[in-house]
């Protein structure tokens, strides 16, 4: 065994030091040549499994870390009424309903949308590629349906690319408004330009790709099976006329090589970056709420307070730490939200339509509902690091609301839901601002002098302004 | 017209057909005591048997509630049920979306189970089923109106047509804001806001809405809602405007049209 595998290795390596007599230009024996592109495909072989592994392993640890930080969210049982949710599924997230109330980002985005969910039709083949040693397996299989579905594939990769140029554009150029904001500077627009660069350069190695391996088929290059062109790469194809073999595998493999080095570490890249829209937006449009928008949660250990003061026989006998009681009331952190808020500070792609919609935000007020998604992902993140660093939460100091959310922006929200109602991905900043003015109210008393006023005649007058109950039917009485 | 309360009905041993739930603008504030004197005249004229709480209705909560008093919010709440439990309501017509949507949305999780009807679409039931009699040629026939969705009807509970319906019942010509639907702008009173000052900003909510329903060049806008009747009357005057244009709940146009 291990003789075999010293001599597997000695072969590798002589492969290697043949390569490097390849790429200076001189000729070996025709046999030779063919045993050391064997080794050659060999190491790349191995240098693609172990790079796959290692980023799916590198993936798959991060995804933990973001399931981990969402469940340190409430409990809420949200599983009721399936057929329901499958429906939202299947309209708003790969239908994306909610995107078309914007007719050009819409259409734009679906080409990149069903770009980026077909042409991983496409990854599969390349994966099994670059495990198997082989090239462009699924030809033989399908042959000339393989030509069509890699044609659409190269529509759909040219389609993605323009889209992300006009996108650069609009961000960077014509500055649209939603995606030039003050909670957009530093990292969020670094963030959105390098995801619409990567996707430029993904496509375009994709295409030079295929481009390339056209013309190789044309030299009757070993290894590189024969499809005839295709729909776009045919067109590009003629630029890399009149190169040598050589120097266009080198090119080939290049392409190849930086696409799945370019799509494992982009996949690596989107735990961190709002780009992770695109896995969250499914569950999140599962998940979403499906009560009317009006209706705000009810909280049950308040319900039973009061009930239990009103009649005092319905009280259950007092136990030490009734379990029960809620430790807070509303929220003070993210701790304090449920799973789903948490799980919609993550599906945010700060695309900014609920701001762009926000009445407080339209007449200049500082409340900028994706910058309440934005903040809730950030708390998350650093509270998941304080956890990561000290095995469980240590205080430190800092909490969601007056660190990151301001008194005055929760107190800017009409609760109009127009932030609701704009957001293709299901989110609620409502359901967050409503817990956190919860807390404000209930735990530190904290409320415009105005709104104390208006509480004291509610409980006094049974109306919210200063006047007599027994006024109340006064007009009837005008009527009589 | 004597408009009776429940406490009447129940004494008389009978029952109203509908609870006309006012709500607190509808009783106390001056501008929405005429919507509510108007949609009280509609049902007498047309004989809806209505009745009304009087003195025993309290404010529903909502302000508090949304201002994030729970405890204020369930106190109203637990009354509220109990004085309407225990006149068996089965069915309450509203002219607030306020009330509206806490009697559909809020109450039923406390024990408070009612059909509820915001008036808007009672008007129309009333107009379909004949009850309600419009003049050929009414007062608003062939009009520019323009109509503001409130949010707590509109995106709330999703009641987009049943005003339209009314309004086109009006033979007006209604032109609607760019901002409207599902895509509505907010007034500036909901979520406890009417009972404050707004935050810093560039402007106040009520203008920027009522700049817009002006350019439409409507002489009429129309509402549902007191709180959004208010709001938009501030910002129709600020704008100098209250001449040449009302601020009219569909209700009050209703009534100037009945037969």
């Amino acid at each position: 065994m291990q003789a075999q595998f010293c001599d597997f290795c000695q072969k590798i390596l002589l492969s290697l030091i043949n390569l490097s007599v390849i790429e200076n230009g001189h000729f070996l024996a025709g046999a030779n040549q063919i045993q050391n592109a064997q080794y050659m495909q060999i190491i790349q072989q191995i240098l693609f499994i172990l790079l796959a592994g290692a980023a799916s392993f590198l993936f798959i640890r991060k995804v933990r870390e973001i399931r981990r930080n969402i469940n340190l969210g409430k409990n809420k049982s949200i599983n009721d009424n399936p057929s329901a949710r499958w429906k939202n599924v299947l309209l708003l997230a790969f239908g994306q309903k909610k995107m078309f109330k914007k007719m050009t980002p819409a259409v734009l985005h679906f080409f990149v949308y069903a770009g980026f969910v077909i042409i991983n039709i496409e990854m599969l083949e390349i994966i099994l590629d670059g495990i198997l040693g082989t090239h462009r397996l699924f030809a033989p299989f399908l042959g000339s349906f393989y030509n069509i579905l890699i044609g659409c594939f190269e529509i759909l990769a040219a389609l993605v690319l323009i889209a992300c140029v006009v996108f650069l554009i609009r961000r960077n150029i014509l500055k649209i408004k939603r995606l030039n904001m003050g909670e957009l500077n530093g990292w969020p627009k670094t963030d959105a330009n390098l995801i619409l660069a990567t996707e430029i350069v993904l496509m375009s190695l994709l295409l030079i790709l295929n481009s390339v391996d056209t013309e190789l088929q044309a030299l009757h290059a070993h290894h590189y099976t024969v499809t005839g062109q295709f729909w776009i790469s045919g067109m590009i194809a003629p630029l890399f006329n009149g190169l040598n073999e050589t120097t266009l595998i080198a090119i080939e493999r290049s392409a190849w090589w930086l696409h799945i080095i370019g799509v494992l570490a982009f996949l690596n890249y989107l735990p961190y970056s709002k780009h992770l829209h695109i896995v969250l937006a499914f569950p999140n449009a599962y998940y979403a709420s499906l009560e009317p928008a009006g209706e705000i949660n009810n909280m049950k250990s308040v319900q039973n307070e009061v009930l239990y003061m009103m009649q005092p026989e319905l009280a259950p006998a007092a136990t030490e730490g009734d379990p029960t009681t809620p430790h807070r009331f509303g929220a003070k952190d993210v701790m304090d939200l449920s799973w789903k808020n948490l799980m919609d500070a993550y599906s945010c792609t700060e695309c900014g339509r609920c701001t762009d919609a926000c009445p407080a935000n339209i007449t200049g007020k500082i409340l900028s509902p994706r910058k309440i998604m934005m903040d809730t992902r950030d708390r998350l993140e650093a509270v998941g690091k304080n956890i990561d660093a000290n095995k469980t939460f240590v205080d430190d100091g800092k909490t969601l609301i007056h660190d990151y959310i301001s008194v005055e922006e929760l107190r800017a929200c009409t609760t109009c839901n127009a932030c609701v109602e704009a957001c293709p991905v299901s989110i609620s900043p409502l359901d967050i601002i409503v817990e956190l003015r919860r807390y404000l109210v209930m735990e530190e008393s904290n409320s415009p002098q105005e709104w104390n006023m208006m509480f004291s005649n509610i409980e006094n007058n049974m109306a919210p302004w200063k006047f007599s109950p027994d006024e109340r039917d006064k007009w009837a009485e005008e009527m009589a | 017209m004597h408009i009776k309360s429940m406490a009447e009905y129940t004494a008389e041993g009978a029952a109203p057909e509908v609870l006309f739930w006012v709500g607190c603008a509808g009783s106390f504030d001056q501008r929405a005591q005429k919507i509510t004197k108007a949609f009280a005249t509609i049902l007498d004229k047309v004989g809806v048997k209505f009745a009304i709480l009087g003195k025993e209705e309290m404010c529903t909560g909502d302000p508090a509630r949304r201002s994030g008093n729970e405890f204020l919010f369930q106190m109203m709440a637990y009354n509220n049920i109990q004085v309407l439990n225990g006149y068996e309501i089965k069915k309450i017509v509203t002219a607030c979306p306020h009330c509206f949507n806490v009697f559909k949305n809020e109450y039923p999780a406390l024990g408070g189970n009612y059909e509820v009807i915001h008036h808007t679409t009672y008007l129309q039931s009333l107009i379909n089923d004949g009850r309600v009699v419009l003049k050929e040629g009414g007062a608003f026939k062939g009009k520019k109106i323009t109509y503001h969705d409130s949010c707590y009807l509109g995106r709330a509970n999703g009641v987009y047509e049943a005003p339209r319906a009314v309004l086109e019942a009006l033979d007006v010509e209604l032109i609607e804001m760019k901002r409207c639907k599902t895509n509505g702008l907010c007034c500036g009173a909901g979520g406890a806001q009417m009972f404050k000052e707004d935050e810093p900003g560039k402007t106040r909510i009520n203008l920027e809405r009522s700049e817009e329903a002006l350019n439409t060049g409507a002489s009429v806008i129309a509402a549902n809602c007191p709180f959004c009747t208010t709001m938009l009357m501030d910002g129709v005057k600020n704008k100098e405007q209250e001449d040449h244009v009302q601020v009219l709940d569909i209700a009050e146009m209703v009534l100037q049209s009945l037969a």
